[in-house]
C-alpha cells in the first residue's frame, strides 16, 4: 500500500514537473521582442513546412470525409424524406465539429511528429546546444517560429478542409444521389451562422493549433538524445496532442454550443 | 607538482574554484579546482566517462554547478542569467565532438551562420570573412557542400571554422581527435596550435588522446574519481610517478582504476541459478 502510495506521489511529482517545464519553454519561446531581422524569414519558412506539407493529406482526407458524410446523411434523412436537409447536416458537422478536430488529429499525425523528430534529431546531435555555445538562444531561433506556424496554419488547413469537404460533399450528395442543388445550398446558408458556428470553429482549431505545436516543440526539446529517445518522443506527441485534442474539443463545445 | 608555477590569477581566462557537480547521486566532481591561462593551450585529460565533456558544459553555462565558483574574465557564470549568459558565449567557441554543424546549411552557411545573426556587416565583408576562415581550415573550396557530404574529419574543420568566425577568447575542444585518420588528426593538430599562436585565443582540450594531446598542450589536467589527480607540463605529467595517472599515461589495461566493472565474486556469480526468461 505504501508503495503504491509512494509511486503515486512519484508519478504525480514527476506529472507536474513536465508542465512545469514546458510551461517555463513556451514562456521563453514566445516572450521577448520579436526578432525583425530574421524573424519573418524563419516563420515563412515554417509555415511553409508546417502548413504546406500538410495541405496533400488535409485535401485528401477532407474530399473522403465530405463524401462519407453526405452518403451516411443521405441514406438516414432520405428514409423520413428529409434529404433536402443534406446541406444542413454536412455543413455544421463540418464546420463546428469535424474541420477543427479532424484536420488537427491529421495536423498531429503530419506536422506534429514532424517537428517532435526534427527538434529531437537537432538535441541528439549537438546541433541545439551548439547553437547555444554561439550565443543564439534555441528557444526563439528554432522554438518560436514553429509555435507561431503552428497557431497560424492550423486554422487556415481546418478551413481549406471544411471547404473540400463540402465539395466532396456536393458530389455525392447532388451530383451522383441528385439531391436538389438549390436546397443543398439554400439549407446550408440558413442553417450556418458567421458568428455562432464559424468563428467558433475558427477557435476551436487556434486552440488546437497551439497545444498540437507545444505537445510537439516540447517533446523534441525535452527527448531523450537516442534514437530511442526520440521514437518515443514522436509517439507521445501524436497519442497526447490526440488526446489533448479530443478532451478540449468537448470542453470547447461545452462553452460555445452547451445547453443554454 | 606544476601548481607554484601557474601565472597569478590575473593571467588566467578560466578559473574553476571548489567545483561540486552531481548527476542523480553520482558525484562527477568534487571540489575540482582548475586555471586556464590565457594564450595557452590547456588540456583536460582522464578516462572515459570522468566527465570531461560536463566540464565544458560547465564552463560553457550548459550546466549548473551544485557548488563553486567558475569565473570567465569577471564573470561568474554560474550566476549569469539566461540573456548575460547568451552574450557571454559570444566571446567563446566550442567544437563539439560531432561537429555539429546545421544540417539544413551549407558549409558558408554555416560558417556565415554566428555573422549573420550577432553583426549588421554587409554581405560582402561575410563573404570575405568565411572565405578567410575556410581557407585558414583547408576548406574554401567545400564552402557549397552540404554537411552530409562532408568526411568526418572535414565535418570538424568547418566546425571550428564556424567556431573561429567571431574571433573567441576562448575555445574548447571536445575530444578533437575522435575517430579521425592519421592525415585528419595531424591537420587538426596543426590547426589548433596554428590558430592559438597565430590569433592569440586562449585553448581548452578535452581528449583521452595522450600523445596527440601532450604535442600541443601547455599545461595539462588530469582528471578522475571526481578530483584531479595530477597537473602540470606535458614533460610532468608524462614523467609522474602517481599510480592512477602512470596507468593512464601508460593505457596499462588494470591497475588503481580497475579493468573490471563493480561486481559480485565471480565464482558465486557463475553458480546462480540462470533467471527464467519467457522466450518470445
Amino acid at each position: 500500500m505504501l508503495n503504491f502510495l509512494q509511486r503515486l506521489g512519484a508519478t504525480g511529482l514527476e506529472t507536474l514537473a513536465v508542465f512545469g517545464r514546458s510551461g517555463i519553454i513556451w514562456w521563453h519561446a514566445l516572450w521577448g521582442w520579436p526578432d525583425w531581422r530574421n524573424g519573418p524569414r524563419l516563420l515563412i519558412r515554417q509555415l511553409y513546412f508546417v502548413g504546406v506539407y500538410s495541405l496533400v493529406i488535409i485535401v485528401v482526407s477532407g474530399i473522403f470525409i465530405g463524401m462519407v458524410l453526405a452518403l451516411q446523411g443521405y441514406t438516414v434523412l432520405v428514409r423520413f424524406g428529409a434529404d433536402q436537409a443534406l446541406g444542413q447536416l454536412v455543413s455544421l458537422a463540418l464546420i463546428r465539429e469535424l474541420g477543427p478536430v479532424v484536420a488537427a488529429l491529421l495536423f498531429a499525425g503530419r506536422a506534429g511528429s514532424a517537428l517532435t523528430a526534427e527538434i529531437g534529431l537537432m538535441k541528439a546531435t549537438e546541433q541545439l546546444a551548439s547553437m547555444e555555445m554561439i550565443g543564439v538562444d534555441p528557444l526563439k531561433r528554432v522554438l518560436r517560429p514553429r509555435l507561431w506556424a503552428g497557431m497560424i496554419s492550423m486554422p487556415i488547413l481546418a478551413q481549406i478542409f471544411n471547404m473540400v469537404a463540402i465539395w466532396g460533399a456536393v458530389a455525392v450528395g447532388v451530383d451522383w444521389l441528385q439531391v436538389d442543388a438549390g436546397s443543398f445550398w439554400a439549407n446550408m446558408q440558413s442553417a450556418v451562422e458567421f458568428r455562432e458556428d464559424v468563428v467558433n470553429g475558427l477557435i476551436k482549431s487556434v486552440a488546437f493549433g497551439a497545444v498540437v505545436t507545444w505537445i510537439a516543440v516540447f517533446q523534441g526539446y525535452d527527448a531523450a538524445p537516442t534514437s530511442e529517445g526520440i521514437s518515443t518522443a514522436t509517439t507521445r506527441t501524436v497519442v497526447y496532442s490526440s488526446l489533448a485534442i479530443l478532451g478540449m474539443d468537448f470542453l470547447l463545445t461545452a462553452v460555445m454550443f452547451g445547453v443554454k | 607538482m606544476g601548481g607554484s608555477e601557474r601565472a597569478g590569477s590575473g593571467d588566467n581566462l578560466v578559473e574553476v574554484r571548489g567545483l561540486d557537480f552531481r548527476r542523480g547521486n553520482r558525484l562527477i566532481f568534487d571540489g575540482v579546482d582548475i586555471n586556464i591561462a590565457r594564450g595557452k593551450i590547456t588540456a583536460i585529460m582522464g578516462p572515459s566517462g570522468t566527465g570531461k565533456t560536463t566540464l565544458l558544459r560547465l564552463i560553457g553555462g550548459q550546466l549548473r554547478p551544485d557548488r563553486g565558483s567558475i569565473h570567465i574574465n569577471d564573470d561568474d557564470i554560474a550566476r549569469l542569467n539566461r540573456e548575460q549568459l547568451f552574450r557571454v558565449r559570444r566571446k567563446m567557441g566550442m567544437l563539439f565532438q560531432s561537429g555539429a554543424l546545421f544540417t539544413d546549411l551549407s558549409v558558408y552557411e554555416n560558417v556565415a551562420f554566428p555573422l549573420r545573426v550577432h553583426t549588421q556587416l554587409p554581405e560582402p565583408m561575410i563573404r570575405d570573412l568565411v572565405l578567410m576562415k575556410l581557407q585558414a581550415v583547408g576548406l574554401r573550396g567545400a564552402r557549397d557542400l552540404m554537411p552530409s557530404e562532408l568526411s568526418g574529419g572535414m565535418a570538424r574543420r568547418a566546425a571550428l571554422a564556424r567556431a573561429i568566425v567571431l574571433d573567441p577568447q576562448l575555445i574548447m575542444y571536445d575530444e578533437p581527435f575522435v575517430g579521425q585518420d592519421p592525415i585528419s588528426m595531424g591537420m587538426l593538430v596543426q590547426l589548433i596550435r596554428m590558430l592559438n599562436d597565430a590569433v592569440g585565443l586562449t585553448s581548452i582540450i578535452v581528449s583521452h588522446d595522450v600523445h596527440e594531446t601532450a604535442g600541443i598542450a601547455d599545461y595539462i589536467y588530469v582528471i578522475a574519481d571526481g578530483k584531479v589527480i595530477g597537473e602540470g607540463t606535458p614533460e610532468q605529467v608524462m614523467s609522474a610517478d602517481e599510480p592512477r595517472l602512470r596507468q593512464f599515461i601508460r593505457g596499462l589495461p588494470d591497475g588503481p582504476v580497475p579493468f573490471h566493472y563493480p561486481a559480485p565474486d565471480y565464482r558465486e556469480d557463475m553458480l546462480q541459478p540462470a533467471p527464467v526468461v519467457p522466450r518470445l
